[in-house]
Formats: structure tokens, C-alpha cells, sequence
């Protein structure tokens, strides 16, 4: 498995160089998924007899991540879905793509992407995972803002990323929460824990694993996000968003079924958020005239479907959910790949204006029926197993349920029926560009996935016993019996089938008729649907920032003192004050001449820095309080700080004469109030310190660990100079760290000072 | 046009003196450096003492003069000082001990015997580094203000 995902990164990184400096076909890419399919296929066996292929690597032991793959039912359909629609998907690209200048930035991402999907269905780790779903939601992001010349296109990719991202944190505390409750990270084990019992705290962590699921899988109210990802090139849509990004959710969904399914509110939560997306993608569906949104919409209701029946849980909802996701990704890449044929074929994807394309793209027509009354359900296609057993889901639940799903059927049917009618019957007219046929790089997906749904349909065994089967099995809690059949016998769900059938042959009819009301109810929904709430909420966060940084962030260096020395020392003045107490003196006070005369040359100092008036002699005299405080070093027999001390002084006071020499002398800017407000927070600022240092004295938690550096400093560091042993050996990693710190804070100074609006003569 | 007014101090009698200082205190900041590990020193110090002897020589000849002296840029200074502090964390990598374990190497050249560490390579690093940052920021502000007159 780890060596799938290094294959397919390594593809991203030399993609970019194969298509632009080596100029070789691109199609060859798509050799690479394919021979992950093949591989993939090689767990099979062991999968399909019930054997879940288990591998591990050890990443970070000391907080139990691994790297580790678990390969089940459920697992292995996705792999195969992700290598096997990507092959296709690279192929279409290839020749979608022909010519466009960033091809190779494509390819990158859509590989890394594919990598991090993969990783994502196969990981074993909750948090190995989570880090694969961060990266979906990232590569995704770079995919769908493709277009990045365009305004639009960059705003719509973001919001996908807010959405996505934000789901993600709240998934993340859910898995922190089931981690810490079941005691492990690793999946494979706890697939095989069912939780019971009920608290606040499981409840909590449904509804963030819920709210992460459903922001993922574009679950109502998130619904909005992944039609507006249609923003994103065909081939992007088509992979991410039919068969493997959006299907995160639900994955993780039923990939978590065992181990909640026994909680109501996973369950109930599923069942209304499932049956809202349905019915409101289904609508949206047929309210849309774009042909990509169409197919958004569409997918925004196979999503719904898909939740709904992990909701109703009954065995033949899991059957069910399985057929029907093999079922809708079959059909909805292919429809996807052909739609935007359609609208690289002929320069407009706007449902309104395409007709009678029937002559021109014939085999697109043939393939555009198939894919569409798949998605209809009509038999003889997979997809028409996977409704019935929908319906009969839906009987074995409550009455408004079957009415639900009947309503959104008959809509999906209407749907369907347009994408075959509108487009390619009536009499041809002028279209933007002159259409033409396909090219067979871009036909070879949709002909191969659909015969597959063609087949799967007439032999529903062939599927069933490899695929669905093991896939069911891992979903259950128990031991399920699957049996696929295209004919079940004149029953209820059959009637129901037929019912959506007529009623949406009506729809399909009216569907011109009603584009002026679709418009008027668009517009509608724009105002008050929860996108325009997704709006707002940018708009007043930025608003927000920007009021905050204006009151903090006034450009005046004097209330930035003020707001960091306040802030920091306040809850710290609190707490001293609160539970410490003032600690008392708790050492000798009697101090000798020495320290008496340091201690006067630094007050001295001090004043006379504070009245000066001169930048030169301020800056000085802060110099002198600095090497007294060198000398207080010296004294207390600390060589390698007084020395330190001194140096540092220099340097500050030189830095600082070249940053002053030419700034005039001070000028009174401050009115007395607002000297006597920064005397106050000075004092203060003094006072807080101080009282810290006294407090933290006498404490004495554990012995002292100057000790062990006194005692180990020549055993283990080789060196006299504890201090210096400290720094390069014991605490060397912290010293790393600082002179990064010290590097950052370098490069700070000269990209302010070279950098800086009008310095455009500096040379950088 | 007239010559770009330099952040120097036209004293004769601190030119000359930079003269001889400046070898005296880089060399010095060296000694600081490799004797660190036993007395007082080190590679922080040491980098102050010899940020503190270019500091000078800015102060005496100017900006540009201090660049001709350096040749290299202070910013890849910075750089080969932040790697060498993370090249040191590596060999112990490579023996199978916790990461940045200090790894020592003991070789006698004739009565001496020479420790040579990982904690030495280290220790340069960060001789390096803090030498890299005071001279970026000096040369920086130095050249900012020039372009400014």
C-alpha cells in the first residue's frame, strides 16, 4: 500500500517535467493509476473470503500514530473505485486538457489528490487518516481553484476549503474523543467495539464526527459548496466530485457504522440530514439549467441517499448503500465526462441553449442515455438495483419516508430525461462553437465504466460477490446475507419504481415550461438559503479584523507597548494576586557595597534615560543600565552571561545609534494624561515582574536539575563549561530551535528594510 | 552625482585603530569559540565578539567597504550557519542512537589529543548563525538608511 501512494506521488512531482520538458503523451500517466488498479485487485481474494489485509509501519510511536493500511470490503471498493475511474479520468484529462499551459500543475495536484484519497480509505490510524482528509480538502482546494486568473473561481475554490476545513477540525476532536474513549487509534480494532451506552461526551463527539462527515459529503445545510466547486475543470469534477472527495463523508460514515450505529442520534441525525439533501438535491437538480450543476445537484442527492440509508440501517439499507454508491459513481463519471465533452465540444454547457446534437456527437448520445437512465433507475442498469432497494429501505421505515424518497425519485427521473432530450433532440442550432464528436480519449471512460453498470445490472452476481458483498460485511455489525437480483417479483417498491417512472416522464415534459419560475425561485433562495448566510459570516469576520487591527494595530509603537505588556502581565498580576499571595523576602536583605553601588548607577541610569532629552544620550544610558546589569553577573559569578550581557549591549546600543542617528531629537508628542497612563503601565509592567521573581523563588518542586548538569556535564557533555554543555549538547535542540528563531527574526529586519513600499531601488 | 552619504564616522584615528583591532577580535572570537565547551565562550559568544569586530569596521569604512570585506553574503552565512546546526543532528541518526545524540570523535596529533564532536560542528552553526543575523541587520538598517539620504 505505502509503496501504491510513493508510486502515485512520485507520478505528481515528475508529471509537471513529463508534459513540459519531455513533451510525452500524457494518456502514458494514466498507466500509472491502472497499474494500482491491478494491484489493488491483488487483495481480492484475501478481502472477498473475509480476510482484511492488515500492514504497519510506525511513524510516532510516542502519541500512537502509525503509518498502518487496513484493507477490507468497504476499503478495497474504494480503492478500486479511485484507481480504476482515475486511470480514465487522467486519460480524459489528457486530451481535455491538450495545449493548456499549466497541464503539468494539473496533473500534479490531481495525482497528489489521488494519493492522499487513497491513503484517506485505506489508512488503518484515525489520525494517519485525518491527515489524509486534511489533504483531500488542500489538493481539492488547489484543483477547483485551477483557474486561479479567475476572481470567481478563486472564491468559490476557498469556500469549498472553509467548508471542508472547518468540518475537519470538529472531525478531528471527534477522533480524539473516540480515541480516547475506546482506547485506540487504530480502526481495525475499533470496528470491532459497538458503544452503547450514552453520555454527554459520545454525544458531543457524534455530532462532531457528524458535522465533519456532512461538511465533507456537502450534506444540507453545507449543500452549497459542491456545486460551486463546478468552478473546477471537467476532469476535476468529474473525480472529485462524483466519486471520491465528496464520498470522504459518507466513507468515513460507514466506516464508523459498526462501532455507533447502536447511538440514536448518529442514526436519527443521518436520517433527517440524509432525507433533507436528497430531497433538496433532487429539486435543485431539476431547478438548475446548467449542465454541470445538474449533475452537481444529482450528486448532492446520491450524497443524501447515500447518508439516508446508513440512517435507516436495516440490512437492506446496507446492501442498498453499497450498490447504490458502486452504482452512482459508475454513472455519475461517465456523466460528467461526457457533459463536459458536451461543453468543450460545443462552448456551452448552458442546458437552454444546447439542442440537437443528436447528428453530431452520436456515440456521446448512446452513452448519455445509458449513463442518464442509470441514473434514473431504469432496468436494466445497476442503477435500477440500487433504487429498489432504496425503496424497499425506505418501506421497512416510517410512511413520510417512502413519500420523501418517492418525491425525490420522481424529480431524479425528470432530471435524467432532460439530460437525454434537451440537448441532444430538436432541430441542431448555432452554438457557440461547432460541435463535433469526441476524441476516444475522452469517450473511453464513460464506454467502460457504463458497460460495467450495463453488466453489473444483468448479472448483479458479478458484483455481488466480489464487491458488495465484502463491503457489506464490513459495514454490518453482523453477518449479512447479500443477494443482488434485478428482478424481485411485482412488490410495493416495483409500483413505486414505475410510479417515479410516469410522474418523472412528466417532469421531463414540463421542464422547459417551468425555467421562469426555476429562475425567479434561484434568486429566491440566493437571499435567504444558508450560502448567503456562509457570505455574511465572511463579511463579518473580515469586518471584524479589521476593526480589531485598527484598534490595536494604530501604527503608534506606544500602545503596542501597552496593549503586549498589558495583556501579558494582567492575568498574571491576577493570578499572583489571586492564589500566591506576596511570598515575603525570603533570602538575606543586607546588601553589600558592591551591589549597593551597582544598584545606584543603574537608578541613575534609569532617570536619566526617562528625562533626557536626547535620542543619543536615552539610548546610551539604557546601554549603561544594560552593562550594570552585566556586572550584577560578574558578581554573582556567572562569567558566560556577564559576557553575553556585555556583548549584547554593545551591539543593541550600535544597532540602535544606526537606526536613530538621523531621527531628530525627541519631540513631545504625548500630552501629560497620556505620559502619566505609560508611567502607570511602566510601573506596573516592574512591579508584575518583580513580584514574579520573588513569588517563584522559594518554590521547589523537584530537586533542582543544575544539579544533574553540575554532575553530568564532564561525564556525558565532555565539557567544564556546564553552561556551554547546556546550550550545544543537553538542550541543543532548543538552541536549534532559537537560532532558527534568530535567522526569522534576521530575515524580518531586511524584508522591512529592503522590501518596504518605495525601497523598489534596494537590491534584494 | 554625488557620492552616497556613508553611515561612517571619517575618523582617522578610529579607521586606523578598526585596522588593528579587527583581526585581533575576529581571532579572538574564534578562540572563544573552540574553547567554549570547558571555559567560558562558545559559539553564541564567540559570534557576538566577532559581529561586534564588523559592527566596528561598519562604523569606521561604511557599508559597502564592510560587503567588499565579507564577500559573502551575510544572509548565506545565516543559511550555512543553520545548516550546520541541523547537519549535526544527523549522525547520531545514523548510528542508531536518539536523535541529536552528540557524537564524538577523539584523535591524537602528537601529545594533543583532539576532540572533534558533533556538538563542535554544532557549535559553529550557531557561531554562524548569530554572526549572519547581526550582519544582515546591520548591513540592512546601514543600507536602508543610505538609500534614504
Amino acid at each position: 500500500m505505502i509503496g501504491l501512494l510513493l508510486a502515485i506521488v512520485l507520478t505528481a512531482c515528475i508529471a509537471p517535467v513529463w508534459t513540459h520538458s519531455w513533451r510525452l503523451p500524457r494518456a502514458l500517466l494514466a498507466l500509472v493509476p491502472a497499474t494500482g488498479f491491478l494491484y489493488c485487485l491483488n487483495w481480492w481474494p484475501a478481502v472477498a473470503s473475509g480476510n482484511p489485509v492488515l500492514q504497519t509501519l510506525s511513524w510516532m510511536p510516542s502519541i500512537g500514530l502509525s503509518l498502518s493500511f487496513y484493507i477490507d470490503g468497504l476499503s478495497l471498493l474504494f480503492l478500486l473505485l479511485v484507481t480504476g475511474i482515475g486511470s480514465f479520468i487522467i486519460l480524459y484529462a489528457s486530451s481535455y486538457l491538450k495545449g493548456h499551459q499549466d497541464e503539468g500543475r494539473f496533473f500534479l495536484w490531481l495525482f497528489l489528490f489521488m494519493a492522499s484519497m487513497l491513503g484517506l480509505v485505506a489508512s488503518d490510524n484515525l489520525l494517519a487518516l485525518f491527515v489524509f482528509w486534511e489533504l483531500t480538502s488542500f489538493t481539492s482546494y488547489m484543483l477547483i481553484g485551477f483557474n486561479h486568473e479567475s476572481e470567481k473561481s478563486r472564491k468559490l475554490a476557498l469556500q469549498g476549503l472553509f467548508i471542508t476545513v472547518g468540518g475537519g477540525l470538529l472531525l478531528m476532536t471527534g477522533f480524539i474523543m473516540l480515541g480516547s474513549l475506546t482506547g485506540t487509534y487504530q480502526l481495525s480494532e475499533i470496528v470491532q467495539i459497538s458503544i452503547s451506552e450514552q453520555s454527554h461526551f459520545i454525544n458531543a463527539m457524534l455530532v462532531f464526527i457528524l458535522l465533519g462527515a456532512f461538511t465533507k459529503s456537502a450534506q444540507f445545510p453545507f449543500h452549497f459548496w459542491l456545486p460551486n466547486a463546478m468552478a473546477a475543470p471537467t476532469p476535476v469534477s468529474a473525480f472529485l466530485h462524483s466519486a471520491t472527495m465528496v464520498k470522504a463523508g459518507v466513507f468515513i460514515m460507514a466506516r464508523l457504522h459498526p462501532t455507533l450505529s447502536e447511538q440514536s442520534v448518529w442514526s436519527t441525525a443521518q436520517l433527517w440530514a440524509g432525507a433533507a439533501t436528497m430531497l433538496l438535491g433532487a429539486w435543485l437538480a431539476y431547478m438548475a439549467t446548467d449542465l454541470k450543476k445538474v449533475l452537481a445537484y444529482s450528486t448532492v442527492m446520491a450524497l443524501g441517499t447515500l447518508t439516508l440509508l446508513l440512517g435507516i440501517g436495516s440490512e437492506y439499507a446496507l446492501i442498498g448503500f453499497v450498490s447504490y454508491l458502486l452504482a452512482h459513481s459508475l454513472y455519475k463519471a461517465s456523466l460528467f465526462m461526457l457533459a463536459g465533452g458536451v461543453d468543450h465540444s460545443t462552448g456551452t454547457k448552458d442546458l437552454l441553449q444546447l439542442q440537437g446534437l443528436r447528428a453530431t456527437m452520436p456515440v456521446t448520445f448512446g452513452l448519455i442515455i445509458v449513463g442518464a437512465l442509470s441514473l434514473a433507475g431504469l432496468p436494466p442498469l445497476f442503477g435500477f438495483i440500487g433504487k429498489e432497494l432504496l425503496l424497499e429501505a425506505g418501506l421497512g421505515v416510517d410512511g413520510w419516508l417512502i413519500v420523501v424518497i418517492v418525491v425525490a425519485a420522481t424529480l431524479v427521473v425528470g432530471v435524467a430525461l432532460t439530460l437525454i432530450v434537451k440537448p441532444f433532440l430538436g432541430q441542431p442550432v448555432t452554438l457557440p462553437r461547432p460541435p463535433h464528436e469526441l476524441p476516444p480519449a475522452m469517450l473511453a471512460g464513460p464506454v467502460v465504466l457504463l458497460t460495467l453498470s450495463v453488466l453489473f445490472g444483468l448479472a448483479p452476481a458479478l458484483a455481488e460477490q466480489g464487491l458488495v458483498h465484502a463491503a457489506v460485511q464490513s459495514i454490518a455489525v453482523s453477518e449479512q446475507a447479500v443477494k443482488l437480483k434485478l428482478w424481485h417479483g411485482v412488490n410495493t417498491a416495483l409500483l413505486l419504481s414505475l410510479l417515479s417512472l410516469a410522474a418523472g416522464a412528466v417532469l421531463a415534459f414540463w421542464w422547459l415550461r417551468s425555467r421562469r419560475v426555476a429562475q425567479q425561485l434561484a434568486k429566491w433562495s440566493d437571499r435567504i438559503g444558508p450560502e448567503s448566510f456562509y457570505f455574511r459570516l465572511m463579511d463579518s469576520i473580515a469586518a471584524f479584523a479589521t476593526w480589531q487591527t485598527g484598534a490595536i494595530q494604530n501604527g503608534r509603537l506606544g500602545i503596542y507597548m501597552i496593549v503586549l505588556l498589558l495583556a501579558t502581565l494582567a492575568p498574571v498580576a491576577w493570578v499572583l494576586f489571586d492564589s500566591v499571595g506576596f511570598p515575603g523576602w525570603t533570602f538575606e536583605l543586607i546588601p553589600t557595597v558592591y551591589e549597593c553601588a551597582m544598584v545606584t548607577l543603574m537608578l541613575l541610569a534609569t532617570a536619566y534615560a526617562v528625562r533626557t532629552r536626547s535620542r543619543f544620550a536615552s539610548i546610551i544610558s539604557l546601554g549603561a543600565m544594560g552593562f550594570s546589569v552585566a556586572l550584577l553577573f560578574v558578581h554573582f559569578s556567572a562569567p558566560d552571561l556577564g559576557i553575553t550581557q556585555v556583548l549584547v549591549e554593545t551591539l543593541t546600543v550600535l544597532l540602535l545609534v544606526i537606526v536613530l542617528i538621523r531621527v531628530p531629537g525627541f519631540a513631545r508628542f504625548s500630552s501629560n494624561a497620556e505620559r502619566l497612563r505609560d508611567a502607570a503601565v511602566a510601573l506596573f509592567a516592574g512591579f508584575v515582574l518583580s513580584w514574579v521573581v520573588l513569588a517563584a523563588l522559594p518554590v521547589q518542586w523537584a530537586p533542582t536539575i543544575s544539579e544533574y548538569f553540575i554532575a553530568n556535564s564532564y561525564e556525558l557533555g565532555k565539557g567544564r563549561n556546564i553552561v556551554n554543555v547546556i546550550l550545544v549538547d543537553f538542550r541543543a535542540l532548543d538552541t536549534l530551535g532559537e537560532i532558527f528563531v534568530l535567522a526569522i527574526a534576521a530575515l524580518g529586519v531586511y524584508s522591512m528594510m529592503k522590501l518596504r513600499k518605495g525601497a523598489d531601488h534596494g537590491k534584494a | 552625482m554625488a557620492k552616497p552619504k556613508n553611515i561612517s564616522a571619517d575618523s582617522l584615528i578610529l579607521r586606523t585603530a578598526t585596522l588593528i583591532v579587527l583581526p585581533v577580535q575576529l581571532v579572538f572570537s574564534l578562540f572563544l569559540l573552540l574553547r567554549g565547551h570547558d571555559q567560558p565562550g562558545g559559539g553564541f559568544i564567540g559570534g557576538l565578539v566577532a559581529s561586534g569586530a564588523f559592527a566596528l569596521y561598519l562604523y569606521a569604512y561604511g557599508v559597502y567597504a564592510l560587503k567588499q570585506l565579507l564577500r559573502v553574503s551575510p544572509k548565506d552565512l545565516l543559511a550555512i550557519g543553520l545548516l550546520l546546526g541541523l547537519v549535526a543532528t544527523i549522525p547520531s541518526v545514523l548510528v542508531d542512537q536518539a536523535f541529536f545524540t552528540a557524537q564524538w570523535w577523539e584523535i591524537s596529533l602528537g601529545d594533543n589529543l583532539i576532540k572533534l564532536s558533533t556538538v563542535l560542528v554544532f557549535d559553529i552553526g550557531v557561531y554562524l548563525t548569530v554572526i549572519g543575523t547581526l550582519v544582515t541587520m546591520f548591513t540592512a538598517v546601514a543600507e536602508a538608511q543610505l538609500e534614504e539620504s
